[in-house]
Order: C-alpha cells, then structure tokens, then sequence
C-alpha cells in the first residue's frame, strides 16, 4: 500500500473507450503497446512511480539500523530486506517506464517534491523494536494492498507484484519474528516493542488512504482495476489480521476504542488523526526533510558517478568502432 | 598452533566485517539503485562469510564464545582486521578503490586457501572464492570505468588510489604465526601473494589510465591488533551498541 492519494485522471470518451472497458471488464491484460485512455496512462504512471519512490525512500528508515543490528543473523536479515526494497523499486521503475517515462524523469519529480511517496516512511526509526514493527505492520499493510494488485489490469504491473509480493510475505515474517524476540525478552525489550507498536499503529493505519467517504479517486481508478479494493474494506482487513497477532505478542493496541464486534465478527477501531496525516503528506512528518535530502544528497553525489560512467562507454564505443574501421 | 589458528581465523573474519559493515553504510545512498543492490550484495557475502570465519574462529578458541559474542563484545585492540578495510567510505570512487585492493588481495589469498591442509578452512574458501571472483571482477570494472571517464572521474579515482595504496601492503605483512601455519600446510605467507595481486593492481589500474604511487611505505598495525585507526573505535561504537547497552539480551 505504497500508493495514498492517487489523482485519478478524468479520460475522453468514443468507441475505443468502449472497448477498452469490455476488455478490462472480461479481466483481460492490458499490455504497453495496447491502445489505453490517457487517463489511464497517466493515472497508472502516479500510482506506480509513487509505489516506486516508497520502494527507494522506504530503504532509509530501515536502513537507519543495519550498522546497528544486535546480531550478525540480523544484519544480514534485514541487509537483504533493504536491498528487496531497492530491487523493487527498480521493477516498479521499469513498470512504469513501459508507459512512456524515464526513470530519470520520475527520480527528478521525486527529488524536487512533485511526486510523492508513502507517508509512512516519513516516521522515524528510533529503536530496534521500529525494525520489527515496519516489517509487521508497515510490510504487512503493504501486502493487504498489492495481493489484489497481481490482478490489476496492467500486465508490467500485475507481473512485478507477483514477484514483489512473494518478497514482502518474508519481510512480514522477519518482523514479526523480531518482535516475538522482544516481547519474550527482557522488560527492556518488551517496552521497546510497546513503544514501537504505540508509534507506528496509526500512521500503519494511514497508510490505506482517507476513507471511501473522502476518497475522490478511488471509482475511476477501480472501474479500470488499477485498484481493485476500497481504502476501508482493506484498512478493516488488516485490522482483523492484526489484532489476534499483537494479542499473541502480549502487546496492547494503543486504542481505547477496540472491541471484536460478535456479530459482524470484525474488530471496531477509531481511526487515525487525518490532520496528521495531511500534514505528513504537505511535507510536514517528522523526518519528511530528512528523507528528500538524502535522497537528493545521493543524486547529487553520484552525479559524477554516472557521468563518468557514461564517458567511459562513449569512449569504449568509439575505440570499437575505430578498430573496425581499423580492420576493414 | 592453536593461537595462531585463532589469530588467522579473526584476520579473515574481521577483514569480511568491518568491511562488510562499511559498504553497508551505503544502503540507500548509492549514486544509483544498481549500485545500491550491488553494494548490499557484496556486503551480504562478507557478512555471511564472516560468520563462517568467526563462527571456525569460536570453535577453534573453545572458550564458549560465539561468532557474535567475537564480533560484538571484543574491544578494537582485539581486532584483527587492515587497516585498509576500516577506513571510512568517502566518496564512491573511494570506496571502490579500497573494494578493489582488498578483491584482489582476496581473491588470491581464497585461491590457496582452497587447498588448505584445514579442511574446515577449505571449505570456507571454497565457498567464499565464488564469491569474491565476482566482487573483483566488478570492483575492477568499475575502477576502470571511472578512471577512464570523464576528467572528473578520472582525477577523483587517482585520488583515491593515492590515497587508499599505503593501505594495501599491510594485507601482505608476513608474522611468526602466517610462518607457523604456512609450515602446517594451512596458510600461505601473505608475502606470497603479493606478485598475483601486483600483477592485477597493474593491469586494471593501467586499463584504468590511474598511476600507482611510487612508494613502498606501508602503514600497518591493524592485523597485529597493535595500533589501529581511530576510525575503528566509533564503527564499533555503532555495530555493538545494542549487545553493550542491554547486555544478555537475546535478538
């Protein structure tokens, strides 16, 4: 659930409209160098760049702890999470350059605030216990929204999620497995893991986007099925899931307001602080400033980087060519 | 026999790391993603064959000690490691440089530790030689990308291998303990191995239009454990706060 706010783009209407709506509706894949709405196209390039950019900026917060891992296994666990992450923001990139961007283009809209990412990884990671709760419940609210998703009706789309899904299924496990660690563990580590859950909770919750209510985008976007469930029926999903699981840690939601309803066997729940959330969206998170700038410290500082790269193939290029000419 | 078995083990552990735990600090700042998966992958492979090291290198101790207790609760006058794979990152280009003296080092070291007479090391090697014949091969390529660049990638390289080559003769320096292990049939004398890393260094930095310093100065005390850099102490500061502030605990 990396994609939050996705305008959707209204899209001109005539007969190739009609035909693109029957072969979405018969659950057909809609290939790169098929006929597609430009709304279409432009809504899908928000929602995967988007999906993207959380792939590469949700490598910091993580990130944050791999040179202080308690334990070699550890290290090496949550190394390999991180790197999934960049793995798949490549795949989404690719994804989205099949729609006629570059990756360049979409990195460019990222660095200078034009596009966004999800506002979950606008939170800090402050103990160990954070690692634990975002493959948890950061990984496992993902994962709520992209299992649909390997049906949506873009086949690049649906195809990366398959593979991205599989992935994000092992770094739910790795968080709650760190998490068992530590509500079994000392006080310490059992307050580690309160604290986690207390904090990252809502903005886990935020992560579905505004309710069906407020949500604008969400109809066209479900009748083409780049979206597939509303906002709330996944939001509610998760919830159900991840009730029992805290319950079995020994952990407390940090909701007053929490009760199995018996007879619509669903958990009732209060919502998030929405003003919180738009504010994260606006820029103003906790670490919001921190995130773009390093990013945008690791464009500026690899600039030189890939110039140099690019030289050296113009010139290995030109030495072929002339030792061609040379042999001729 | 046995120290200095220990000693050899915690040379190869600590090598793969503290290195390892430097690239790892690029997580997420690499100059492309790539790059970023790349340096998270060479950084994995060390950090796995550290623990095999470390994990040989507790075994061999007998003391009760574990591959993490090695890695998180020894102070930096107990570690091992070259210098050279504690220096701090700086630039790209840096770090590729010091990648590339330490593969090719590496690579040559894990090619006669193959046929170790230890066939625990042996195995080790074996494992980690297929590893690091893909770090050098890359560490090479990209020193030689970027050395025959542009004019700025070009200079920055340069300055990285004046900077980074003082560094590198340590990983050659020959003890009492490499005689002892290379007379048992375990080990060979580092001093050996310096002829296949030169004849490497040479080629790729040639390919790489980049000069090698003219010197035979080589800082050293890092694989004596005698007089490391002052960077070692905040890495360590860092890679074992968790184990020193809750101490016990288990992760």
């Amino acid at each position: 659930m990396y994609a939050q706010m996705v305008k959707s783009e209204n899209t001109d209407n005539g007969p190739e409209l009609d035909a693109f709506q029957v072969r979405i509706d018969a659950g057909e894949k809609i290939e790169p160098k098929d006929w597609m709405p430009a709304g279409y196209r432009k809504t899908l390039i928000r929602q995967i760049s988007q999906h993207a950019h959380s792939e590469i900026v949700g490598q910091l917060p993580e990130g944050n702890w791999i040179t202080r891992a308690p334990t070699l296994e550890r290290k090496a666990i949550l190394l390999a999470k991180v790197q999934d992450e960049a793995g798949h923001g490549l795949y989404l990139y690719c994804a989205a350059e099949t729609l006629g961007v570059s990756r360049d283009e979409l990195t460019e809209m990222l660095l200078d605030g034009r596009m966004k990412y999800s506002s979950i990884f606008n939170y800090p990671t402050l103990t160990w216990a954070d690692i634990g709760a975002i493959g948890w419940l950061v990984d496992g609210a993902a994962i709520m929204n992209q299992v649909p998703l390997q049906r949506t009706s873009y086949g690049p789309y649906a195809r990366a999620m398959v593979r991205i899904c599989k992935e994000e299924s092992f770094h739910q496990r790795q968080g709650y497995d760190i998490m068992m660690k530590m509500a079994q563990g000392s006080d310490a580590q059992k307050r580690m893991a309160q604290d986690a859950l207390n904090r990252y909770w809502y903005p886990s919750l935020m992560m579905f986007g505004p309710s069906d209510k407020e949500s604008v985008h969400s109809a066209q976007s479900m009748k083409w099925r780049i979206k597939i469930n509303s906002n709330d029926e996944l939001r509610q999903k998760f919830v159900d899931q991840t009730v029992p699981q805290a319950e079995y840690l020994g952990l407390t939601v940090p909701d007053d307001n929490l009760r199995l309803n018996p007879e619509t066997g669903h958990y009732e729940f209060s919502e998030p602080d929405w003003s919180e959330f738009f504010e994260v969206l606006n820029g103003n998170g906790p670490c919001n400033k921190e995130r773009l700038e390093a990013r945008n410290k690791a464009w500026d500082d690899g600039q030189w980087v890939r110039d140099g790269m690019m030289a050296h193939a113009r010139k290995k290029a030109a030495r072929a060519a002339a030792s061609q000419v040379a042999a001729e | 026999m046995g120290d200095h078995l220990f000693e050899f083990l915690l040379r190869q552990g600590d090598n793969t790391l503290i290195l390892s735990h430097r690239i790892s600090e690029w997580c997420g700042h690499a100059p492309i993603i790539e790059e970023d998966i790349a340096l998270a992958n060479i950084a994995l492979d060390l950090l796995g064959q550290t623990q095999m090291w470390l994990g040989l290198a507790a075994e061999v101790e007998g003391a009760g000690r574990s591959a993490d207790d090695l890695a998180m609760l020894r102070d930096a006058w107990d570690f091992r490691n070259s210098i050279l794979v504690e220096r701090p990152n700086g630039d790209f280009g840096q770090t590729m440089m010091r990648q590339f003296l330490f593969d090719a080092y590496h690579v040559e070291l894990l090619n006669r530790l193959v046929s170790s007479a230890d066939e625990r090391i042996a195995a080790i090697a074996a494992k980690s030689l297929k590893e690091v014949e893909y770090h050098v091969e890359r560490s090479a390529s990209i020193v030689i990308a970027l050395g025959d660049g542009s004019e700025e990638s070009h200079a920055r390289m340069q300055a990285a291998l004046d900077d980074q080559w003082t560094f590198a003769g340590e990983l050659f320096e020959t003890d009492a303990g490499d005689h002892a292990l290379n007379d048992a049939g375990i080990a060979p004398l580092p001093s050996e191995l310096r002829a296949g890393f030169n004849a490497r260094a040479t080629a790729v930095l040639g390919d790489a239009t980049l000069i090698i310093p003219e010197t035979t100065f080589a800082h050293s005390g890092g694989r004596s454990g005698k007089r490391h850099s002052e960077h070692l102490g905040h890495l360590l500061t860092q890679m074992q706060w968790l184990q020193r502030a809750y101490p016990g605990a288990t992760w």
